[in-house]
């Protein structure tokens, strides 16, 4: 079998500095991410989703265990710019992540920044913002656009550098119900069409019904890992940990529980039509 | 407080270039008590509007009344609207600067030239609103709380002054599901206590059909709906026009429906959701 692009072996981590020091945040996690995966992380708030997130591109290192970015111990300080290549970050806020006066200045900072030739940082960029479907946009100043628009670029930003990854903390916390389907598109389309692989963290259940595993994650562990389907059926655990459920799967649970044959796990409307009308 | 809007019209950067118009033609009025809760697409005029609320913004044209005082008259004194009418921004605690959290709590009332123990009794009071102890918090940095505290501490910045209308733009995004929800019933236990008007900024869907008496629907900064929850969730094919969605039960009757089912379409909530398709499928069998 094909090593994992991202391995994390027995990884703990402790805060030293700041607001959080002394708390530990992660605790012995085990993890592997394989080349083309759509992984999505589920956790509250302080679950240590973030942090986990921080380790895939060394921004954190392990207070002891280890993470290997295709093949690459992030520990090592060599490394670091070699698996910032590979992982791309994409973050909450929007505003925070934009730099230059235009978008395509914007998505063809990263590249620039790589010493890349003009002619292929052109071709890039024009690449990046099609994934994205930002081209009309290349001329635009960045906050003139919408929560959506602006993550959609941050991405392409990301997507110019040609990571094997990107990784994604809570991209659409910040956004309306339009932008987060935007940028949800955007995330099922790069990992679909372009193979690029994906770690999407969030609070939102809905969000991780296109991936291929879901890993919960709850005070610093990972509680429960699998397809969505098979996290989804733990419809009581996953209410004790404060996630996002969906109201359709709420209500599922509820029928359930009043004697209707109707399973755990039902994520969307149309799912939940199809068990209350079996197609004849 | 009763609130109202005639022929309000906003436009930003006027005589520029950049000239926008966020605001067409509004006319609205909110009685004393209400509890509303708007929504619209990202720019559809939101936060715009309610920055008429309480004259941090005043119209291009039209007139702005709050209590019976004409805002937009000469001489207004807006100071004094603005104590009445409370204003949560987006992301509070980004607003918080006191090296205690009674200091930054007691801010408000203190510089309205209160006595000090009336201002330590505001704080105490505002603290509980929000579910957070006075005696465990007060001497504390608000930079060392956790985000979901920090967010209620500049809450209770607002709630010391004891306004009689709560406008809250988002007051829960960001937050988790716990943290929201918290923060939603805190909310909804003030205005049953203290009767207070409270308006509400939301894209949830789900919040708004669950809190509101009434909503009202923005659109490239026109009211596109104002009406009951059930009266504007019956508009389906608006709402998605707009970009705005059902709550997620409400869909699904609505989806039953066209499916031949004889469901009750006005279901706002997954408890109401359960009882119809009990009572249906019961009558079936």
């Amino acid at each position: 079998m094909k090593e994992p692009l991202i391995r994390f072996s027995n990884v703990s981590f402790t805060y030293a500095h700041g607001q959080a020091a002394g708390w530990q945040a992660l605790t012995d996690v085990n993890l592997e991410i394989h080349e083309h995966e759509f992984v999505a992380v589920l956790g509250r708030n302080g679950s240590g989703k973030s942090t986990l997130a921080k380790h895939v591109n060394a921004l954190l290192t392990p207070t002891s265990g280890r993470v290997l970015v295709d093949g690459l111990d992030t520990s090592d300080p060599e490394h670091v710019w070699e698996i910032r290549q590979r992982v791309g970050m994409v973050f909450q806020n929007p505003d925070n992540q934009l730099v230059a006066t235009t978008v395509e200045e914007d998505v063809a900072f990263g590249p620039e920044n790589l010493g890349i030739p003009s002619a292929e940082i052109r071709s890039r960029v024009t690449e990046a913002l099609e994934a994205v479907d930002m081209l009309p946009y290349r001329l635009h100043p960045p906050h003139r656009l919408s929560g959506g628009q602006k993550q959609r670029v941050a991405i392409a930003g990301m997507i110019s550098m040609r990571p094997k990854c990107i990784v994604l903390d809570e991209p659409t916390a910040m956004l309306d119900p339009a932008g987060r389907r935007e940028v949800m598109r955007t995330i099922q389309r790069l990992n679909q069409e372009e193979g690029i692989t994906v770690l999407h963290i969030t609070h939102h259940m809905d969000e991780v019904i296109a991936a291929d595993r879901v890993v919960v994650m709850d005070q610093g562990r990972i509680v429960l890992e699998g397809s969505p389907r098979e996290v989804f059926s733990q419809a009581e655990l996953l209410r004790g940990l404060n996630l996002d459920v969906p109201q359709v799967t709420d209500l599922a649970r509820r029928l359930k529980n009043r004697g209707l044959a109707i399973p755990e796990g039902v994520l969307t409307v149309k799912e939940m039509v199809m068990q209350l009308c079996p197609s004849d | 407080m009763s609130i109202r809007l005639e022929n309000v019209f906003y436009r930003y950067l006027e005589g520029t270039p950049m000239e926008t118009t966020a605001l067409t033609d509004v006319s609205l009025e909110i009685q004393d008590g209400e509890f509303v809760a708007i929504i619209g697409a990202t720019g559809s005029g939101k936060s715009t509007l309610i920055q008429h609320f309480n004259g941090l913004l005043l119209p291009t044209s039209g007139r702005v009344w709050v209590d019976g005082v004409d805002l937009t008259a000469k001489g207004t004194q807006l100071r004094a609207i603005r104590q009445k009418v409370g204003m949560v921004f987006q992301y509070p605690e980004h607003q918080l600067f006191g090296e205690t959290v009674l200091e930054d709590v007691g801010f408000g009332p203190r510089n309205a030239g209160l006595p000090e123990e009336e201002v330590v009794e505001r704080v105490r009071r505002a603290l509980a609103y929000v579910g957070l102890d006075f005696e465990e918090l007060k001497d504390q940095s608000p930079f060392e709380l956790s985000g979901g505290q920090k967010r209620r501490v500049a809450i209770a910045g607002v709630l010391a002054m004891e306004p009689g209308t709560l406008i809250l733009d988002e007051p829960t995004a960001g937050l988790d599901p716990k943290g929201r929800e918290e923060i939603l019933d805190e909310i909804c236990a003030i205005k049953r206590e203290r009767g207070i008007t409270v308006i509400l900024v939301t894209h949830s869907m789900e919040d708004a059909a669950r809190l509101a008496e009434r909503l009202i629907v923005l659109n490239r900064g026109r009211i596109a709906l104002d009406g009951t929850p059930v009266e504007v969730f019956r508009q389906a094919e608006t709402l998605k026009e707009l970009g705005l969605g059902l709550p997620q039960v409400t869909e699904l009757m609505h989806e039953l429906k066209s499916m031949g089912w004889a469901v009750n379409t006005d279901i706002l909530t997954v408890e109401e959701a359960e009882e119809e398709i009990l009572r249906v499928m019961g009558g079936q069998r």
